[in-house]
């Protein structure tokens, strides 16, 4: 052990001694009129000292500490799976396995864990809008919760204005949340992406506060509530019909009725609008726009040079990742039966940020994988409700340092020529 | 003067006051930005923490007796310094440094980690909700017409002009005149090239998140007097404010910062003038944009030459 190790201990708990003195040993208090200041408890203080050794010995031990995190293995799923000619004999098969179970396992768990997975969905389908613009055309949005919002709202405001149904408005959703995605994305597309980062912050900001704003249109901060849930080709899944002579779910198939019957329908369409989504964005990547888009996001001179539409090309990555947004947002509206400002702050875009990092950036196994994780950390945590959040920004700088690659990293869809 | 161009005097009275805060916090946005390209997410946190640590040395020091307003000023003026300087030498230890070299979006996420970090650690540790402190700085000059509107200037306005002025003259002076500041402005020309000519840039990289992070606290302290308010959530809205100020100015350029500073908080304050306040934020960012599409690269900007 080198002096050099104990002198870098030394100031590092010298560091976070100043760092917890003032901050967590001394709590602000209001004392009637004036202001005070109340010392922490001896426990309190235990904690503080106890955080400072471990910080010294981590620092004094620095090399036992690193080999001890080197030998956990960094997981990466693609080498679970097989490669090359076996996987494309197997993938058919996986991809219709995971289908059949997705399908079934509802009926078998609690409402409460189809509610869950429900939400999930939400989150991969958002995190796979993203991914298409930061993933793959490498476009920085840090406002991407915006085009969510104006999902849910054009389905919230069409449906309680005008009574229409979830099944018309999804496409007008996306619609929407694409012309809003064109709109600015126009101006800023031009820039360098750095800006684009801070404008689509802002953006973001903007529809909140015209929606907390506007309270003739959007109920401001109330929120609009009493949001009509899907139907089955014009079935209900209430325990009587809305309106007089139609036929609820359970009465026309001659079952008993079970509130759990809505919630795992709503997962079903969340599956569909999924795979959907999946299914999609495969094409376009193999298509010449996704080509494009990954070329642009490698080498933006380059493809100028070879005559390629710089604005066109990010825009169309931009307009579709924001429509992906507003169907989401549209099944949001329609899942929660209300929706209110709130639910489109700032941490939700880096939620959705950080799952596409999280999962490999472009890779959409990884998004997955990601999203579920994401979703479900939070739910095993609710016994540190209050540390929550403390936690979940923690982890996003401990799985930069540690994975920055992401848990699935990206491959490309390429095909190979068989030898003869 | 007409009553309305009173009212106009006051509201940019009111707009240069907050202002010249953002311009502090926009400092350290772009110096961080013009050295390593990188946008410092948790700067807005390290304003909060330094508004906290205000709070906390004066209600201490009332509590001890000292009566002495501009000792306990100064006191706390250097406490907030200190402890906002450590905090944002952290943040580049934990969440930058390592990340170094990676792509551009790594330090980002891990930033924004950094910035939920703290903000949710003020939470648990003092509480989410508002903490007042009685103004401490009362009075002020009036002028005008008093049967049409009276124009004020507070000697809380007073200072915060005074201060800026002060921290903005010695920063202009430390990166044009000390060897540390010619060596960040190596820095922000070519990283690389300032490494290979012998000077450490893991110090100055470092030196520049302390020097962003002092000028943030000294915003703090000024707002969380002006205000007399301060809570967990104050940062990041202080901060996005800050860092569009730095945009418009030009990121990368710390007169860039000044100006755009000011000229955000002139614009602030005009809109409230006319439309509901709600709305100034929209203003403020609809501004931005307009700026952005004319003059890309910012007021005071350099363009940036794409090199192959």
């Amino acid at each position: 052990m080198t002096s050099s190790k104990l002198y870098n201990a030394i100031f590092a708990a010298g560091i976070s001694l100043i760092l917890a003195c003032l901050m967590i040993g001394v709590k602000l208090d209001t004392d009637g009129s004036t202001l005070a200041v109340k010392g922490a408890t001896t426990e309190q203080w235990m904690w503080i000292f106890g955080g400072i050794a471990v910080v010294f010995l981590s620092q004094l031990f620095s090399a036992q500490v690193d080999a001890l995190f080197g030998a956990i293995p960094k997981p990466n799923f693609q080498k679970v799976l097989p490669q090359g000619e076996k996987m494309a004999a197997l993938k058919p098969w996986l991809i219709s396995a995971v289908i059949v179970v997705m399908l079934i396992w509802p009926f078998m768990v609690s409402r409460g864990t189809v509610d869950l997975a429900t939400l999930t969905l939400i989150y991969i389908m958002l995190g796979l809008g993203l991914n298409i613009v930061v993933g793959l055309a490498g476009l920085l949005d840090l406002g991407f919760v915006a085009f969510y919002a104006v999902g849910a709202y054009t389905y919230a405001l069409l449906s309680q204005y005008f009574g229409m149904s979830f099944w018309a408005c999804l496409p007008i959703s996306a619609a929407m949340a694409a012309g809003f995605g064109f709109l600015l994305g126009f101006p800023v597309l031009r820039l360098r992406g750095d800006y684009l980062a801070i404008v689509t912050l802002g953006f973001g900001e903007i529809i909140r506060i015209l929606l907390n704003n506007w309270t003739s249109l959007t109920g401001g901060p109330n929120g609009i509530s009493g949001i009509a849930k899907p139907g089955l080709f014009g079935l209900e899944f209430n325990r009587r019909a809305k309106e007089e002579g139609a036929v609820t779910f359970h009465e026309y198939f001659g079952m008993d009725y079970s509130s759990s019957y809505k919630v795992i329908f709503l997962y079903l369409i969340a599956v569909l609008l999924v795979i959907c989504v999946i299914y999609l964005i495969n094409r376009l990547m193999r298509m010449p726009i996704g080509r494009a888009w990954e070329a642009l996001r490698e080498d933006e001179i380059a493809c100028r040079s070879l005559g390629l539409n710089r604005t066109a090309i990010k825009l169309s990555a931009f307009t579709l990742g924001a429509s992906t947004a507003g169907f989401a947002g549209c099944f949001f509206a329609a899942r929660q039966g209300f929706i209110s400002p709130e639910s489109f702050v700032f941490i939700e875009s880096a939620i959705i940020l950080a799952i596409v990092v999280l999962g490999g950036m472009g890779s959409q196994v990884g998004i997955i994988f990601a999203a579920i994780i994401m979703t479900i950390l939070p739910e095993m945590a609710r016994e540190f409700a209050e540390y929550r959040m403390l936690l979940f920004g923690l982890l996003m700088v401990v799985m930069m340092r540690w994975r920055p690659e992401g848990l699935v990293p990206m491959k490309r869809p390429n095909l190979e020529l068989k030898q003869q | 003067m007409s009553e309305f161009s009173l009212y106009l005097l006051q509201q940019l009275i009111n707009g240069l006051t907050i202002g010249s805060t953002y311009a502090l916090i926009a400092i350290g946005y772009t110096m961080v930005y013009g050295i390593i390209g990188m946008i410092n997410f948790a700067h807005g946190e390290i304003y909060m923490i330094g508004s906290y640590v205000t709070f906390i040395v004066i209600a201490g020091l009332m509590g001890m007796g000292i009566a002495s307003l501009p000792i306990i000023l100064i006191i706390a003026l250097v406490v907030a310094i200190f402890i906002s300087s450590t905090y944002g030498w952290t943040v580049e230890r934990v969440a930058y440094r390592p990340l170094r070299g990676t792509n551009r979006l790594i330090p980002l996420i891990s930033a924004i980690g950094m910035s939920i970090f703290l903000q949710n650690f003020v939470v648990l540790s003092q509480g989410s909700r508002d903490v007042a402190l009685p103004p401490q700085i009362t009075g002020g000059w009036n002028f005008g017409d008093p049967s049409l509107f009276e124009v004020s200037l507070s000697y809380m306005q007073v200072l915060i002009f005074a201060v800026t002025f002060i921290s903005m003259t010695l920063l202009t002076l430390f990166i044009s005149r000390s060897r540390m500041g010619r060596a960040c402005r190596a820095c922000s020309e070519d990283l690389g090239m300032t490494n290979l000519l012998g000077i450490d840039t893991n110090k100055i990289i470092a030196l520049t998140f302390i020097v962003g992070a002092a000028l943030a606290a000294i915003a703090g302290l000024l707002l969380g007097l002006y205000y007399g308010v301060v809570n967990p959530f104050v940062g990041f809205i202080a901060g996005l404010k800050a860092f569009t100020a730095a945009v418009l100015g030009g990121i990368g350029s710390i007169p860039g910062a000044m100006l755009g500073g000011l000229i955000l908080g002139v614009t602030e304050a005009m809109t409230a003038a006319f439309f509901p306040s709600e709305y100034k934020d929209v203003v403020s960012f609809g501004l931005l944009v307009t700026i952005l599409l004319f003059r890309p690269s910012g007021l005071l900007g350099k363009p940036e030459v794409e090199k192959v």
